[in-house]
């Protein structure tokens, strides 16, 4: 036991140094606001040119069903790879290393089931909107109106994530304040939707796909040249590099495990190191494989091609992109590992994020140390693009879920002039992306990780099960859209609540209870503290008072539900739900329609009328 | 005026009931086919720890070429799927079309 404790305090003490420089990563100002106006520039410049194009409502909707499947396919792709992908996975393997390699691979096998069981069906049965599928063969306006809750609720959990995160991010990379962020952020992407629709979000969403596929191919080149190019050699370094081992190490003593050396390389690229939770991660990945076909901004980005061959190419192109550039994550987050050390990524940002940029920097500074710099600010750019398209996809698909599917069709019947329906989808636009700002603001200090989470498995539990029915199953009706898409939602909401995503200060009162005890043993042993240890002490007081006895926001001390997933249990109940509730609720308008949609969804004819219409 | 369709004959079409058969069959196979392949990954890698780190290939053990075989199976399976449609299925929906959209 004391040996134990020996070697913990020489390790905390070696640690130290390391946490003394806390490093921090600063780009060069003037270089990154540069590339930042290069692309405002771009970006609005395609604006403008879309906004003369942009019409009608098919035109703000489905880009007048004009654009190819390779532009399609690249804007799938650049709509549906966030910055959270983009920083988050290869952090989590420039740390933990195959789990992060593990975790990325559902975001690509996803798109099987938007291959096989989505794509095709939407082009041909849907117009702009999930609601146009859902309300097909149902009475119309309250599926519209249920559908388009759950379309803004998956869009606004999406949405309040990303927009968070791009403040932070800003503000970190940059030193731009957390509120200035989220504004420039908000505004930009409020201009793109309302005066460009969707011609201008597909363009903003290519160049993103391009910009991120070229930093991240240019740090690969580079990795790969310091490993010579040569994959087997580029492993045996990971395990042979002693910061890898010693990291592993020291994760591993945690759970009481002692192994050092080449075998602590090893074990890097073995899984377990952070995903520890098996069913969490099946639960993950049901969550991922059946949400990613049911997310709203997804959904509609197959409106916007004007044949089921089109919108077959754009997700296997799509595809391509997506799963290359997670191929590509695998070098720099290893890279990272390598070339930065995990004790180095660590220093920065405890969760990672930053392993990809400090491993720019670190790579573009061996040539020269301006290179550095412009490699830096060049990835701060292409963050700051990734973070663009993903916002403007989704304030996109919610401000159609309000104006086509509530405004137009519930409210006004379906009558109203293509003149009124683009007003009324651009003052939507505009109201989305102002609450989308708002939101953002009010949620700097919150815990918003989960909402990802949470937004994959409305998707999944909610949307999936009756987009699927509707188009497959001949007693779908307007009970079982409604039931599927509430139970599911509900579910999903209230298991993600309960969950350990939420925040414990039970959990947070103990962690504190630890350090308060460890730092009192040392005092007890006669050491004196030093100034950091002090420091700790005093929050760990702090938090132990703030939070002892505390509950979560709905009253628990603890989780009830044990997964940060909950899609292994809602996406059943979302199915059961919609079933239950067609067979309860027979409906004969609906079964007498299943031929027409089965038709269409299978042939396309009668698709010219719904671009058309 | 768009034109209106018998939607009911279409459905009772014999080439559509074969279009239907032919997709019905392919899509429900191959998408549990890669779904399960693909949760063979976490369960493997949570349940089978020993097999995935038998080394293969110097330090690259058979877990990892496991998860990279994933990406490959999927665009594999993407492009194969493709070639299916853009021959068979294709073909089929023409015919269909042709016989009904005047």
């Amino acid at each position: 036991m004391k040996k134990l404790q020996l070697f913990l305090t020489t390790a905390l003490l070696l640690a130290l140094p390391n946490l003394a420089l806390a490093a921090e990563i600063k780009a060069n100002k003037t270089i990154t606001i540069t590339f930042f106006l290069i692309i405002i520039g771009i970006t609005l410049s395609v604006v403008v040119w879309s906004a003369k194009r942009t019409k009608t409502a098919a035109d703000f909707y489905a880009a007048g069903g004009g654009i190819t499947g390779t532009q399609n396919g690249w804007a799938i792709a650049g709509d549906y790879m966030s910055a959270a992908s983009f920083l988050g996975i290869s952090g989590m393997i420039s740390l933990y290393g195959y789990d992060g390699f593990m975790y990325s691979v559902g975001w690509l096998v996803a798109y099987i089931t938007v291959l096989l069981v989505v794509a095709e069906p939407c082009r041909n049965a849907g117009k702009y909107t999930l609601g146009d599928i859902l309300s097909f063969r149902t009475q119309p306006k309250p599926v519209r109106a249920v559908c388009a809750l759950s379309v803004v609720a998956v869009s606004t959990f999406y949405l309040t994530a990303q927009m968070v995160g791009a403040g932070k991010l800003m503000a970190l990379l940059v030193g731009f304040s957390y509120t200035f962020s989220i504004v420039g952020v908000g505004i930009l992407m409020v201009g793109y939707v309302v005066f460009g629709g969707m011609t201008a979000t597909t363009w903003v969403q290519i160049i993103k796909a391009g910009l991120l596929m070229s930093g991240a191919f240019l740090i690969s080149i580079l990795v790969g040249y310091k490993a010579g190019f040569n994959p087997i050699g580029f492993f045996s370094d990971i395990v042979n590099n002693p910061n890898i081992q010693d990291h592993v190490s020291k994760m591993l003593l945690k759970d009481g495990i002692q192994i050092s050396g080449e075998a602590a390389g090893q074990r890097f690229l073995e899984p377990g190191l952070f995903l520890k939770n098996p069913l969490d991660q099946i639960s993950l990945g049901m969550a991922l494989v059946l949400g990613t076909a049911g997310m709203p901004h997804i959904l509609m980005r197959f409106f916007t091609v004007p044949t089921a061959q089109a919108a077959r190419k754009s997700v296997i192109i799509a595809m391509w992109i997506i799963g290359g550039f997670y191929v590509l994550t695998t070098l720099l987050g290893f890279g990272a590992a390598i070339h930065v050390t995990p004790q180095g990524v660590t220093a920065v940002d405890k969760g990672g994020n930053m392993a990809t940029l400090i491993l720019a920097q670190q790579l573009g500074a061996d040539i020269a140390p301006i290179v550095g710099d412009i490699f830096l600010a060049f990835l701060c750019s292409v963050a700051f693009a990734t973070i663009l398209a993903v916002v403007s996809g989704l304030v996109l698909a919610a401000s159609a879920a309000i104006a086509h599917d509530i405004y137009v069709n519930v409210i006004k019947d379906g009558h109203a002039d293509q003149h009124e329906q683009v007003m009324a989808a651009r003052i939507t636009s505009l109201v989305v992306g102002a609450m989308g700002i708002v939101i953002g603001i009010a949620a700097e200090k919150q815990n918003v990780a989960h909402l990802v989470a949470l937004a994959f498995a409305v998707a999944s539990s909610g949307n999936l099960p009756v987009v699927v029915l509707s188009l497959f199953w001949r007693r779908m009706n307007t009970a079982g859209v409604i039931c599927g898409l509430v139970v599911g939602t509900v579910v999903s909401i209230g298991l993600v609540m309960v969950s350990p995503n939420m925040t414990y200060p039970q959990n947070i009162a103990n962690g504190a209870k630890k350090t308060i005890e460890a730092m009192e043993k040392k005092i007890a042993a006669g050491e004196t503290l030093n100034e950091k240890d002090a420091k700790a002490l005093d929050q760990a007081k702090k938090d132990f008072a703030a939070n002892d006895g505390g509950t979560s926001i709905l009253g628990l001390k603890a989780p009830i539900f044990p997964l940060k997933n909950p899609g292994i249990l809602s996406i059943p109940i979302g199915f059961m739900a919609a079933i239950l509730g067609a067979l309860a609720f027979r409906e004969k308008r609906a079964e007498e329609m299943f031929d027409e949609i089965y038709v269409r969804q299978n042939t396309g004819i009668g698709m010219a009328k719904a671009i058309d219409h | 005026m768009a034109q209106t369709y018998d939607w009911a004959a279409i459905a009772k079409n014999p080439k559509f009931i074969e279009l239907h058969h032919r997709k019905q069959r392919f899509l429900f196979g191959w998408w549990a086919f890669s779904t399960v392949y693909y949760f063979l990954l976490p369960i493997g890698a949570a349940y089978a720890t020993d097999l995935f780190k038998i080394k293969l290939l110097g330090n690259v053990n058979f877990g990892y070429l496991f998860a990279l075989s994933q990406f490959f199976v999927s665009w594999g399976l993407a492009h194969y799927y493709a070639h299916v449609a853009n021959k068979d299925f294709d073909r089929l929906t023409r015919e269909v079309v042709s016989e009904f959209v005047k």
